[in-house]
């Protein structure tokens, strides 16, 4: 019964946008109140050192960065840069910022803000400021987005050439570098704010966002009202409530009963009585990820791509994504998600054919190499906790364990304590043959996914420790590419050469469905998760 | 009595200090890399060696162990990992919430309990002292959980008397001062805002007070029979003393001891911070807090919550003993 729904589901949100065109008619209205129901509180609001999606919600909407991401794509338009150049060796990118903005605390924005916003991240502190000196702290937490995205092996100065201009020097070519400047640690802060409140900014951040910030009671709410002079115009709302209701099923009564407006992550179950729901509507959105089965590529077991193939055949992963995400999924054929540029969607997906599987399995001698290994059974590792892409990896498990039996091969479940499981992973152990796991996204930038899950032979963090030389080619001419048309045939092309070598098997994106309340209007998701109510406006 | 009081102050350390030991040693014995976890599917070996070094696991499990009671002497608990926010503040923040939910669900369970315990046992095997027994069978043993969701679904959803969750609705505006709200209100003479505050603690309080009120109903009921077998009630009932003075005047004094002591522990388990209440009516105390300390890894906050919440148990217990020695000077000889 359950998949019908979910399917009828996913019909009618595909056919949503033909809807809302006919809802074009209504007119937004200025002014009310949109309360947001989430899960958890914000740790904290300072957006260099945050982490967590509860504070980039908030940041969201009170910061901007110099770039911004398209409304529903990761597509990079301008944000406080109103145009950027970059040179001819694609090291130097100057970026022309936008003249007039004002900080909430009606300072100015100009480039030593952006110095101070962005250099006080940098470890070597390679600044030059136009007028102003701000004194960075001595003393902070470490930034933990600027250190995982390796921005200290990347940006070797950043300077303020006039008021309004500002060139950050890079160490290497790196096409990526922009979509990094449209994430949240890379907002632009008001350093007169910063310095007004020491590191209790994290408690009170000032930038130059559709929303001000105004009140957080821990645990409980935080309160932001519009900011009447934002320079892409005045949000619609008055203001706007994020409050914290840790359980899915009050949350979702909370909606029910219309004391908030729209309800994150609801149980599967609710989704279902949502539908249902005259007062309510759904949202859905593809989440920036991918839940994937890798091998163990130091295994000489593993690299005959037959074999590999063969198991990419014998997966049911429809079945999977119906009844262990409650459809709350999408099968995945590539490893980038479908709203991302440069997806490719001519790869046909290997179809769910334990036969084939066989034959393939016998043509590459499998189980004589298995003896040959003094194996009777391959080991599939499998994650012991939720995590976004993967709502049970357990039960994937199971389900991939049945799958291979079909397709005539013994796999064993091994499972080990969340940290255990990276720990042990990460050194690729004999007796591990197969693993799952995943990856969200950070920039909505193809490489992020593509080099960081399977560039084996550049970084020997590379989970999958895949080395191809071929690939390791597409994906560093990718990086050094700066236009984009050739960046997008680079990774249609590693694309598939994934899909042949299937170094990984793609599982599945999740899917994010959230209801809310009829009264909601043009409130989007974003492919990065985050919550943007610039333009949202209630009836 | 300052004898009593001092032995039991010192007898204190080395329980604090067993405390402190199983509250560490748990944290840290626990399989698995806390940086490992912390930084998940994205973890590089630079960035695994700069969290260890930053959360200082690089060092040997006793420096560790020192750093730690070195701080708490100090009254130090450290800065939570995930808000980066000292956990001393953090508690400050939260605490009052809890107190006040906790208070307002003692007082429900030791009225009701109370009242159930003493008819129960003044009318012992009447068709009330089953129903209240099986009653508070019931009480010690139903799922808060579930519990709190049925009365939502009733008195929130159904009858929209009152508010679901949170403690005080979006619209309403308090200035706090003490973070009781209900004091705040007064304070300010908000009443708008009191009765608002009042409303929401009906049912979190009342999900609360189950156990409690259970536990209050059984104790009261046996030890009031314990104290209507003696002989000094049939005496006071044969020179004709009416039966409520009997009850309420002779038996119910001489049967309060051990009433009180389990109301004492009661309210100090409550103040660890009810934790599946908290969540289910968002209510922003010390309960969820720690819990959400568990889920993020943060294992300052959950080190230091812990240590705080059973300091304040002791500190209740300690409390409790010396008005039980008061109450009954025969257990400070012994």
């Amino acid at each position: 019964m359950r998949k019908h729904w979910i399917l009828l589901l996913a019909l009618a949100l595909m056919a949503a946008p033909m809807i809302s065109t006919t809802h074009a008619a209504d007119t937004p209205k200025q002014g009310g109140v949109l309360v947001f129901g989430r899960g958890g509180d914000s740790p904290g609001l300072d957006p260099a050192f945050e982490t967590d999606g509860n504070s980039f919600m908030i940041c969201d909407n009170v910061f901007d960065q110099l770039v911004l991401y398209a409304d529903e794509s990761t597509e990079i338009v301008p944000g406080l840069a109103t145009s950027w150049d970059i040179s001819e060796d694609g090291k130097t990118y100057t970026f022309h910022l936008r003249k007039g903005v004002k900080f909430h605390d009606g300072t100015d924005f100009n480039s030593d803000a952006v110095v101070f916003s962005l250099g006080r991240m940098m470890k070597d502190k390679n600044v030059k400021y136009f007028k102003s000196e701000w004194a960075f702290p001595n003393e902070q937490p470490s930034p933990e987005y600027w250190l995982s995205m390796e921005m200290d092996s990347l940006v070797d100065s950043i300077v303020a050439a006039d008021e309004f201009t500002v060139v950050f020097n890079l160490k290497r070519v790196e096409a990526p570098f922009i979509a990094n400047m449209g994430m949240d640690f890379a907002a632009i802060i008001s350093p007169a704010a910063y310095h007004k409140h020491g590191a209790d900014f994290r408690a009170n951040p000032v930038g130059t966002g559709p929303f001000k910030f105004v009140e957080w009671i821990k645990d409980d709410r935080i309160v932001l009202e519009a900011n009447p002079g934002y320079w892409d115009g005045r949000p619609y709302l008055d203001k706007v409530i994020f409050r914290s209701i840790p359980d899915n099923s009050v949350r979702f009564l909370e909606l029910k009963t219309g004391n908030i407006d729209i309800c994150q992550f609801p149980n599967p179950e609710d989704i279902e009585l949502a539908e249902h729901d005259p007062t309510m509507k759904l949202i859905s959105q593809p989440g920036m990820n991918i839940g994937y089965l890798s091998f163990n590529h130091t295994k000489s077991l593993w690299q005959d791509k037959r074999i590999r193939q063969a198991f990419a055949h014998a997966l049911n992963k429809k079945s999977i994504v119906d009844n262990i995400y409650y459809g709350l999924g999408q099968v995945a054929k590539n490893t980038i998600p479908p709203n991302m540029w440069s997806y490719n969607d001519d790869i046909e997906d290997y179809s769910y054919d334990p036969e084939k599987a066989k034959a393939l399995l016998k043509d590459a001698g499998f189980a004589e190499k298995l003896k040959a290994a003094g194996q009777e059974k391959v080991t599939l590792w499998s994650m012991p906790v939720p995590r976004p892409y993967n709502p049970n990896g357990m039960k994937v498990g199971e389900a991939m364990q049945a799958d291979l039996k079909a397709a005539g091969v013994d796999a064993e479940l091994v499972t080990f304590e969340w940290g255990t499981y990276l720990k042990k992973q990460r050194a690729q152990p004999e007796e591990m043959d197969l693993f799952q796991l995943g990856w969200t996204g950070d920039n909505g930038d193809p490489d992020n996914f593509l080099a960081v899950l399977l560039d084996g032979m550049a970084d020997p963090n590379v989970r999958t420790q895949w080395k191809n030389e071929q690939y390791h080619d597409l994906i560093m001419k990718a990086k050094q590419a700066l236009n984009r048309e050739d960046r997008i045939r680079l990774y249609r092309e590693a694309q598939e050469l994934i899909h042949e070598e299937v170094p990984l098997i793609n599982i599945a994106h999740s899917l994010v469905v959230w209801p809310m309340k009829q009264r909601v209007m043009n409130f989007k998701l974003h492919p990065t998760a985050s919550v943007r109510m610039h333009k949202a406006w209630v009836k | 009595m300052r004898k009593f009081i001092l032995k039991r102050l010192l007898s204190l350390i080395p329980t604090l200090l067993g405390i402190s030991i199983l509250v560490f040693f748990m944290i840290h014995l626990i399989p698995g890399d806390p940086a490992e976890m912390m930084l998940g599917e994205r973890a590089s070996e630079s960035a695994l060696r700069e969290v260890r070094e930053q959360l200082g696991l690089d060092k040997p499990l006793y420096v560790q162990y020192g750093k730690f009671l070195g701080r708490l002497l100090q009254a130090d608990l450290g800065r939570a990992l995930r808000t980066n926010e000292k956990i001393t503040t953090e508690i400050r923040e939260r605490f009052p919430a809890t107190v006040e939910l906790s208070i307002c669900a003692i007082i429900i369970a030791t009225v009701l309990g109370m009242f159930a315990g003493i008819i129960s046992a003044t009318r012992q095997y009447s068709i009330f002292d089953y129903v209240s027994m099986v009653a508070s069978l019931i009480g010690v043993s139903m799922p808060i959980f579930w519990l709190g969701l049925v009365l939502m679904i009733i008195f929130s959803v159904n009858l929209a008397w009152l508010p679901l969750s949170g403690r005080l609705s979006y619209y309403i505006q308090l200035e706090t001062i003490t973070n009781f709200y209900v004091i705040d209100s007064i304070i300010t003479q908000n009443w708008t805002a009191l009765k608002d505050v009042l409303w929401h603690l009906i049912l979190p309080a009342f999900t609360l007070s189950t156990i409690p009120m259970a536990t209050i109903s059984r104790i009261t009921r046996s030890s009031m029979l314990e104290v209507l077998r003696q002989d000094y009630i049939r005496t006071a009932r044969a020179k004709g003393l009416s039966l409520w003075a009997v009850h309420y005047v002779h038996a119910l004094k001489n049967a309060l001891i051990p009433i009180i002591t389990v109301i004492g522990l009661q309210f100090g388990i409550l103040l660890g911070g009810a934790i599946l209440t908290e969540t289910i009516f968002a209510w922003p105390g010390i309960g969820l807090w720690i819990l959400n300390g568990v889920y993020a890894r943060d294992f300052n906050a959950v080190q230091g919550g812990t240590m705080f919440i059973a300091m304040v148990f002791v500190s209740i217990n300690l409390v409790v003993d010396i008005l039980y020695a008061w109450a009954n000077p025969r257990i400070k000889v012994s």
